[in-house]
């Protein structure tokens, strides 16, 4: 079983319909003890950075996530999933000396676009790999995937990097480092490319 | 780069796809849920679904029908028709929409499109216009909007509109010409490319396509950042696969 972590960010039928489709038995839930359980985890979301965080502290999940992700076990995140893994953020409401911090999961920031380019990057686009990984096993590079975000994850380690992306600059899409894996755009959304990398994800839980 | 998109748009009455022309004449053309699952499979960048009759209907049927289609597609889900209210717009994201289309009630009500995006996010609330051409005293050529399926003018200019919306925090229009709609002419593409060129925000072009050369032109001349059409998909005139290939022969960046 794959456990959905919910914590009102955003709705996540579409992600647990997905995963039934390719095969996979899918939970959307709260309870740290299913997290514990599950074979894999996902974490979705789409939203404020700062409001994920808050959320996730509000639920008593931050602790949870990190044993999921210590434990071994498959983890992917979806979209602001992905930026919630790393240490800070430039999404913010307010001046204060600090940026929002993340789980810090993975060591770096997550930036804005450039000024200049058309914020958010809502559409398909392609999919470059600087390294092979499980979670793109057989998925074409140059392939397309559905984005909608302004911001984008600057790993201080580029060899996490699982996937990289061109608009206005190149970024990196994806992430995969042992167990961990992240994804900036919506495989749920992502038609037939979208549902093999769910598939992959799903075929590693088991 | 990011690619232009290709948009089966299913017209949905009474829990069917229906077709007419110029919002009347209308046809039965299949199952929206069966339809929805082979454009996908086809190659479809994205679909959309029109209630046509939600006004005069109960909104449950359309929620479930929504809910289903959602469930059995894995593109982006563009839902319009009757949307009168932010619990609307709501109730349509819950069942499984992306986005949302405002048309009549954003005419009546501007401020709906900001609540709307202030509260689920730009990216997810789509104006659509209808639009009529009109003819100044001078012969100038503009647009005006007409709302209530394409029955009720309304004296606004569709380019003022337009960027109004933008700045109210629309995160796309929808431009359907109501004299080209069932033509099988073209798009009007002068419309477009006009409103291309006073907005950012992305442009869909709907009305009027019988051919592939219709859908190409409706990038290369009307500068459309996606075009969406029913009928031609819908009877087999165009199928998705060719057409893309067609496209991107034209120098069209596609999704393939």
């Amino acid at each position: 079983m794959i456990a959905i972590i919910d914590y009102g960010m955003g709705n996540l039928r579409s992600v647990e319909k997905a995963l039934t489709y390719v095969g996979a038995e899918a939970v959307i839930t709260q309870d740290p003890a299913v997290l514990e359980r599950a074979a894999g985890v996902i974490l979705p979301g789409v939203g404020a950075f700062a409001q994920a965080m808050a959320n996730l502290r509000a639920a008593g999940l931050i602790d949870p996530i990190h044993q999921a992700l210590a434990s071994g076990k498959p983890f992917l995140g979806i979209c602001l999933g992905l930026q919630l893994l790393f240490e800070t953020s430039e999404e913010r409401f307010d001046d204060g000396p600090e940026l929002p911090r993340g789980l810090g999961a993975l060591r770096g920031r997550v930036r804005r676009f450039p000024d200049g380019l058309k914020v958010p990057q809502i559409g398909w686009n392609t999919l470059r790999f600087p390294k092979e990984t499980r979670l793109f096993a057989g998925i074409e590079p140059g392939s397309h995937v559905y984005f909608v975000h302004s911001y984008y994850a600057e790993p201080a380690d580029s060899s996490v990097t699982a996937a990289v992306t061109e608009y206005g600059i190149e970024y990196c899409s994806a992430v995969e480092v042992d167990n961990v894996m992240a994804v900036q755009f919506h495989p749920e959304k992502s038609s037939r490319v979208g549902l093999q990398i769910l598939s992959n994800f799903a075929a590693l839980c088991r | 780069m990011e690619t232009k998109r290709i948009i089966p748009c299913l017209d949905v009455r009474a829990g069917r796809v229906v077709k007419g022309t110029q919002f009347r004449d209308i046809r039965d053309a299949g199952d929206p849920v069966e339809m929805a699952a082979a454009y996908d499979r086809e190659g479809a960048d994205e679909i959309a679904l029109f209630d046509i009759a939600a006004s005069t209907e109960g909104r449950g049927t359309t929620l479930d029908v929504v809910r289903r289609v959602a469930a059995a597609i894995s593109v982006p889900f563009n839902v319009g028709g009757g949307v009168r209210s932010v619990a609307d717009v709501e109730a349509l994201l819950e069942a499984g929409a992306d986005k949302v289309s405002i048309n009549t009630a954003a005419v009546e009500r501007p401020e709906l499109i900001r609540e709307a995006a202030e509260r689920f996010g730009r990216q997810r609330i789509v104006l659509s216009i209808d639009c009529r051409r009109r003819t100044g005293s001078g012969g100038e050529l503009s647009w005006e909007v007409v709302v209530k399926g394409g029955t009720t003018p309304t004296g606004l200019d569709v380019i003022e509109w337009a960027m109004r919306a933008e700045e109210l925090g629309a995160g796309e229009l929808v431009l359907n010409s109501i004299d080209f709609d069932g033509t099988k002419q073209g798009y009007d593409n002068e419309l477009n490319r006009r409103v291309k060129e006073a907005v950012r925000i992305p442009i869909v072009a709907s009305g009027g396509a019988g051919t592939m050369e219709h859908l190409r032109d409706g990038f290369l001349v009307g500068r459309a950042d996606a075009v969406l059409a029913a009928s031609i998909f819908h009877f087999r005139q165009v199928e998705i696969r060719p057409l893309k290939e067609f496209l991107r022969q034209a120098g069209i960046p596609v999704r393939l």
